[in-house]
């Protein structure tokens, strides 16, 4: 029986064989490649049609276009229309890549390492920053005293601004990478109560329904949290980058 | 200039208008906190506290190996952070109105 470890299915395999194990081309740069294909696919396929009266997929490529726009523009304002294709991308690359690790035969999710989450992170602080200080120049820098400071807390409350600034791309990175590791890890263990108790004679054979059932119920909520998990970091770097762009 | 306050008083009539025919658009709240719930917003305000205390003891470690003033600067800096997170934590969770106007 191979080993019980709910771990083990984050270790990066490489694929492909012998190419891949030159490249270092494992699972979590296939699955990415996977998912940006499929965000393509889905928006060029479901535009293709360009019906008046959309059918599924259009409509579908419709509604995520309108989702996000509307995201943008509201939590960032008029100037959101310039950052709209970042959050898009992000957005459905994190959505896709979130909900792949739950289809079954794949069972790998690229966002549950944070690699790849502070990666993301430190690109939206990065973008974030930029575009702060192209648009503010070095009025930026006033972002980090905040006004009605006492000026004798100024230095204090400058420094402790900058660590909170700071500590952005570091709380987005593990919101995601945490919400979607701890997700696969539960399934996992449910998933081995299972083959032990099934293992353990008759009465263990029913009993593993209920962790079965436990199973069955947390994969909905997965499904559930990939998606929300995915908005919560579009809508965050939307609030960035409207701090960026209104300063505070 | 005072163009700016008739257009604001505009607004506000088409606003009040909008909601006498029910055409108002419900209040977008720019966190998405309207889909978390409490579990995420627990979850959430823990992982702003320790992000900014990580951040807050890099940054002192940091300093001390730079400046081989171990273990002052990491002293100091983890309570700036522990700081940083509480003012985080504030930002999350305080009521749009009190905070200051702009914000």
């Amino acid at each position: 029986m191979a080993t019980l470890d709910p771990m083990e299915q984050f270790k990066l395999i490489p694929v492909f064989g012998n190419f891949g194990e030159q490249f270092h081309f494992s699972q979590a740069n296939l699955m990415m490649i996977v998912a940006s294909l499929l965000v393509l696919g889905l928006l060029r396929l479901g535009m293709a049609p360009k019906a008046v009266v959309p059918g599924r997929l259009q409509a579908l490529a419709e509604i995520s276009y309108q989702g996000v726009m509307s995201l943008a523009v509201e939590s960032i304002g008029p100037e959101g229309k310039r950052f709209f294709p970042f959050v898009f991308t992000l957005f459905f690359f994190i959505l896709f890549g979130n909900v792949l690790g739950l289809l079954p035969f794949i069972g790998y999710t690229f966002t549950s390492h944070i690699a790849v989450t502070f990666g993301l992170a430190i690109t939206v602080f990065a973008l974030a920053t930029i575009a702060a200080i192209y648009i503010h120049g070095l009025h930026f820098f006033s972002y980090f005293l905040p006004e009605g400071t006492p000026w004798v807390l100024a230095p204090l409350m400058v420094v402790i601004e900058i660590i909170s600034y700071l500590s952005r791309p570091l709380s987005l990175s593990i919101r995601l990478f945490a919400n979607m590791m701890a997700g696969h890890v539960m399934v996992d263990v449910f998933a081995y109560f299972v083959i032990l108790l099934g293992s353990a004679g008759a009465i263990g054979a029913v009993a593993a329904i209920f962790p079965m059932g436990i199973n069955v119920v947390m994969i909905g909520f997965e499904f559930a949290i990939a998606f929300l998990q995915a908005y919560i970091f579009a809508a965050l770097t939307c609030v960035y980058l409207h701090d960026a762009v209104h300063l505070h | 200039m005072n163009d700016e306050r008739d257009e604001g008083s505009f607004d506000q009539r088409l606003n009040q208008a909008r909601e006498r025919q029910g055409l108002a658009e419900p209040a977008a709240t720019p966190t998405g906190e309207e889909v978390s719930s409490a579990w995420n917003l627990g979850a959430r305000i823990g992982v702003e506290l320790a992000a900014a205390l990580v951040v807050g003891g890099i940054i002192g470690y940091a300093l001390d190996r730079w400046l081989h003033t171990t273990p002052i600067f990491l002293l100091v800096f983890f309570v700036l952070g522990a700081a940083a997170g509480m003012l985080n934590v504030w930002r999350l969770i305080s009521p749009p109105s009190q905070r200051p106007p702009g914000k």
